[in-house]
């Protein structure tokens, strides 16, 4: 066994085996918190060390075992599931800091359960990250669903409850209704389900059965949050907000997003899907959540309800980009997983913390909060120009590489989609209900002058 | 002599012994010392044999060295060593666990009759299973249904009379349709050898006797096995039996029903008579699909954990007669992988129940209210094996699930596979009334002292849940054996 192969298990059990060291931790808050964060920062200097190899070209895999005849669960290291692995390990990091200041000054209980639960996320994600083949990709998934389940329920309310059937209601629904055929079929008809350059498919499907069995993936990828099946990301909002990070930015929505990109790029491949007509109806209806999610987040009062839809309509982007087939625009999907994760951390960072300091909730509220929280404030700014893509914050690279593929292929409908959609983000994550009124001195003296 | 040869009948004979025995020892102690010796040496003998068919393919054992087809036979190829092992395994789990469990739930004075009964059942079932002989069949079918009737009646509940007299008329009646469908056999060919009738009946498929008698034995073991919707008598003989025979049936009782059904459809009638002459395929697909989904509905409303786990394990048998109805090397696969994987899981999940009932003092869903959060071991055990029977990957149910979908998509019905996963969403639905009851409400002031189930209840129900995992991981065992004894129903392989 390689060193690289070493490394590939090391990252996948890391966060497992840091989660049983929070566990034993559990009655020592600051011991669990140093913890969380030597595993955090462990498995993201695991991962960085595998980077040079998958840089060079290197597809190091490991072969853990076979669960059924040809299928198994095996991981394999390539750019895309690296970048994924990259995105998650960072953020939680990042997150982890934020976790303890935001746990502890909310007074929040149950925090070893919630700690080891992130966790065990975590591991979710690596796998998925490197996942060989779908079958794994599909085992980790389920288990990501699973265990983020605690934590969007972490409040234990009649909400929490709620907000956690049509999460978990979604997920699992899509997931064993489209996902779990659709990976079955795959099976049967190519024989396996390794992710392979160019697709497994070959031309044993065309027509009607090629575009359903893409149906089947998209709406079964549940955690992309394609319209119609989107209502779990704004229910899971009852989550305390490091959990909201950890779905909007850190691991739920992006092995989504990511699960998309792996399915079109390694189970269909993209000639195979360019050539076939019948699998445009995706463009429409990652055309349709940009938009439709876009003027639910500009009518949204709360701010993470509005941060919620903002999401499910970037995620959008990153399907369009797919389904667009272009070369460009793929490496568009990729990098939009990335931008937008950390734009969404910073904005939710930002919620969360007004909500910690200020204990406000919703839009209408936030006048002259920029005056209070001049540097939350400051960075939630910077998030937004990201999210619009704006110069030189990093959304406007992915954007660009999206519009480049777009217009190379000719898609100017898309174009005008990303166009307006650009401006309708300008409008909810903008709007004068927040960034100019909550730093203009009129809209400050007022709010201090109201009685209280 | 070499004991080897003999391990056939001793498995059925050891239990069988250890019954009257233990009824004569009066003593609950050495009856359990004793029933357990039994069970134990059952288990080490079926795992012999699954070793020894796995090495031949196929032991046949003339009784008194009369050879088959005038003496009794006992015969054991790929399906029945599975099964086999299957049940004396469960027994063996059971058996240690319900020496704790009835302490609180049967009087003192009959917990010798308890283990009696527990042997002659099992030794039932395990007859069942070996015998090569259809009116032996019958006769350990009844040994086991009489012990079952007077196991579930030892509950404590005054119901449980009741249901145990419910299942009594319907077993009974079930019974009568068997020996009926035996009769009607033996008067057409003359022989009673299951084999030798699989060689005679291929003649005369077209006989209007024959087809009766397999009208009557599908009717009789159907009853049998709680095929929808002959089903009644089971909820009832689920929920108000001691903790230990709830558990040891819903593992072994209805999964050896289906065996019985499975020999008789394809070595004794053979594929022609039962999917040709007779409409067998689309009445078993219509039952099947109607019992997953109305026992998974009417699951969803149930109030008392043990009632709800009854009608899910109704609907989980649907999923194995779905199997049949495919006719096909996977779709009996997945009948036969279904088998096993549901009775470790269904096993384990009534195991915890009972531990949940030494703790809480009952199971309905007011009382389990916070059991999450006294007893969070026994409650995470529940949610595992909840998570199997919904078919989530990494526990044993999502392989039998895979098969099923596998096998649907080779005939190539669509619908019948969106039929399977949507039934498995009723399963999320009943399985989370029991998480959202146990994690998001505070315990019953009086129950909120409870604590976590003592050892004697918790190892063997972790061990049947540690097996649900197993078998979610390593398939070499379930899958292996269960594709094997398919080819061999089937004709396929050797």
């Amino acid at each position: 066994m390689s060193a690289d192969d070493m490394l590939i298990l090391a990252a996948l059990a890391l966060p497992g085996a840091g989660s049983v060291a929070i566990l034993l931790c559990g009655r020592w808050p600051k011991l669990r918190e140093t913890a969380t964060l030597s595993t955090a920062t462990l498995l993201l200097l695991c991962v960085l060390a595998l980077l040079p190899t998958v840089l060079a070209g290197g597809r190091p895999g490991v072969r853990l075992f076979e669960l059924l005849p040809g299928l198994e669960i095996a991981f394999r290291l390539e750019p895309l599931g690296m970048l994924f692995a990259l995105v998650a390990s960072a953020l939680w990091i990042v997150n982890s800091l934020y976790s303890i200041g935001y746990m502890r000054a909310n007074h929040e209980e149950h925090q070893t359960r919630f700690y080891v639960c992130f966790a065990l996320a975590i591991t979710a994600a690596i796998g998925i990250a490197f996942a060989a083949n779908m079958f794994t990709l599909f085992v980790f998934y389920e288990l990501l669903t699973l265990i983020t389940y605690p934590l969007v329920t972490h409040h234990g309310t009649h909400q929490a409850r709620a907000g956690g059937r049509t999460y978990l209601g979604v997920l699992i629904g899509t997931s064993m209704l489209f996902l779990l055929p659709a990976l079955v079929f795959t099976w049967h008809v190519a024989g396996t389900t390794d992710f392979t350059p160019g697709g497994i498919l070959g031309d044993r499907l065309s027509g009607f059965a090629l575009a359903g069995l893409l149906a089947l993936y998209m709406f079964g990828i549940g955690k992309a949050a394609l319209m119609p099946f989107h209502r779990w990301l704004p229910a899971a909002m009852v989550a305390p907000t490091p959990v909201s990070a950890l779905l909007h930015a850190v691991a739920v929505v992006k092995a989504g997003v990511f699960s998309v990109l792996k399915v079109i790029i390694y189970i269909f491949g993209a000639e195979t899907l360019a050539a076939e007509a019948s699998t445009d109806w995706l463009l429409l209806v990652a055309g349709f959540t940009i938009i439709g999610a876009s003027l639910v987040a500009l009518n949204a009062d709360n701010l993470k309800r509005r941060l919620a839809y903002s999401t499910i309509s970037q995620l959008a982007y990153v399907v369009l980009a797919a389904a667009i087939l272009a070369p460009l625009s793929l490496v568009g999907a990729a990098l939009h997983i990335a931008t937008h994760a950390v734009g969404k951390i910073t904005l939710f960072f930002a919620a969360g913390a007004i909500y910690t300091a200020a204990h406000k909730t919703e839009v209408s509220q936030l006048d002259g909060i920029g005056r209070r929280m001049p540097w939350t404030m400051a960075a939630f700014t910077v998030g937004a120009l990201s999210l619009i893509g704006i110069p030189p914050a990093a959304g406007f690279i992915s954007k660009w590489f999206i519009m480049s593929g777009a217009m190379g292929a000719g898609q100017w409908a898309i174009v005008v989609v990303l166009l307006a959609s650009t401006l309708l983000t300008a409008g909810y994550i903008s709007c004068p209900s927040y960034i100019e009124l909550s730093f203009s001195r009129a809209a400050g003296r007022r709010t201090r002058a109201r009685p209280r | 002599m070499n004991v080897t040869e003999h391990l056939p009948i001793l498995q059925v004979v050891l239990p069988l012994a250890s019954a009257p025995l233990a009824v004569l020892l009066r003593d609950r102690l050495a009856a359990f010392v004793l029933v357990l010796a039994a069970t134990w040496a059952a288990f080490a003998i079926s795992v012999l044999l699954w070793l020894q068919v796995g090495e031949s393919g196929l032991i046949s054992y003339a009784i008194g060295s009369w050879p088959p087809p005038w003496g009794i036979e006992y015969r054991v190829d790929a399906l029945a060593s599975l099964v086999l092992m299957l049940v004396s395994g469960i027994a063996a789990v059971v058996l240690p666990y319900s020496r704790a469990s009835i302490e609180r739930e049967i009087r003192p004075d009959k917990h010798y009759l308890f283990y009696a009964m527990f042997a002659l059942c099992l030794s039932g079932l395990l007859g069942i299973t070996v015998t090569g002989d259809a009116f032996n069949l019958f006769v350990f079918l009844e040994i086991s249904s009489l012990s079952s009737y007077a196991m579930i009646a030892l509950g404590k509940d005054r119901r449980s009379l009741v249901a145990a007299y419910q299942y009594l008329i319907m077993g009974t009646i079930g019974a009568t349709f068997i020996v009926i469908g035996v009769g009607l056999l033996y008067i057409k060919t003359g022989t009673l050898n299951l084999a030798d009738l699989g060689v005679r009946l291929q003649a005369m498929t077209s006989h209007r006797p024959v087809l009766a008698a397999l009208a009557f034995l599908t009717v009789g073991i159907s009853l049998k096995l709680a095929m929808f919707p002959l089903h009644q008598w089971l909820p009832n003989a689920y929920a108000y039996a001691p903790s230990a025979v709830s558990a040891f049936l819903a593992a072994t009782a209805t999964k050896v029903s289906v065996y019985a059904l499975l020999r008789f459809y394809f070595s004794v009638f053979g594929e022609t008579a039962v999917f040709q002459r007779l409409p067998m395929e689309d009445l078993m697909l219509v039952l099947a699909l109607a019992g997953m989904f109305v026992a998974s509905t009417v699951a969803i409303f149930q109030d008392n954990l043990k009632r709800l786990f009854a009608y899910s394990s109704v609907a989980q048998i649907g999923y194995s007669v779905l199997g049949i109805s495919f006719d096909s090397v996977t779709g009996l696969t997945a009948t036969i992988v279904h088998l096993v994987n549901h009775a470790v899981t269904k096993g384990g999940l009534f195991l915890l129940l009972g531990a949940v009932i030494a703790g809480m003092g009952g199971v309905t869903l007011a009382r389990v209210q916070g059991v999450g959060r006294v007893m969070p071991l026994t409650s995470f055990g529940i949610v595992i094996c909840g998570l199997s029977l919904i078919g989530v990957p990494g526990t044993a149910g999502f392989v039998s699930k895979w098969y099923l979908i596998l096998a649907a998509l080779e005939k190539g019905q669509w619908w019948l596979v969106f039929l399977i996963v949507l039934s498995s969403l009723l399963a999320v639905a009943y399985v989370w009334r029991f998480v959202e009851v146990a994690y998001f409400h505070a315990p019953r002031a009086d129950l909120a002292g409870a604590r976590e189930a003592p050892l004697a209840l918790a190892l063997p129900a972790w061990t049947l849940v540690a097996a649900t995992l197993w078998f979610g991981v390593d398939t070499s065992l379930t899958v292996g054996s269960a594709s094997r004894a398919a080819g061999q129903l089937l004709g396929i392989a050797p």
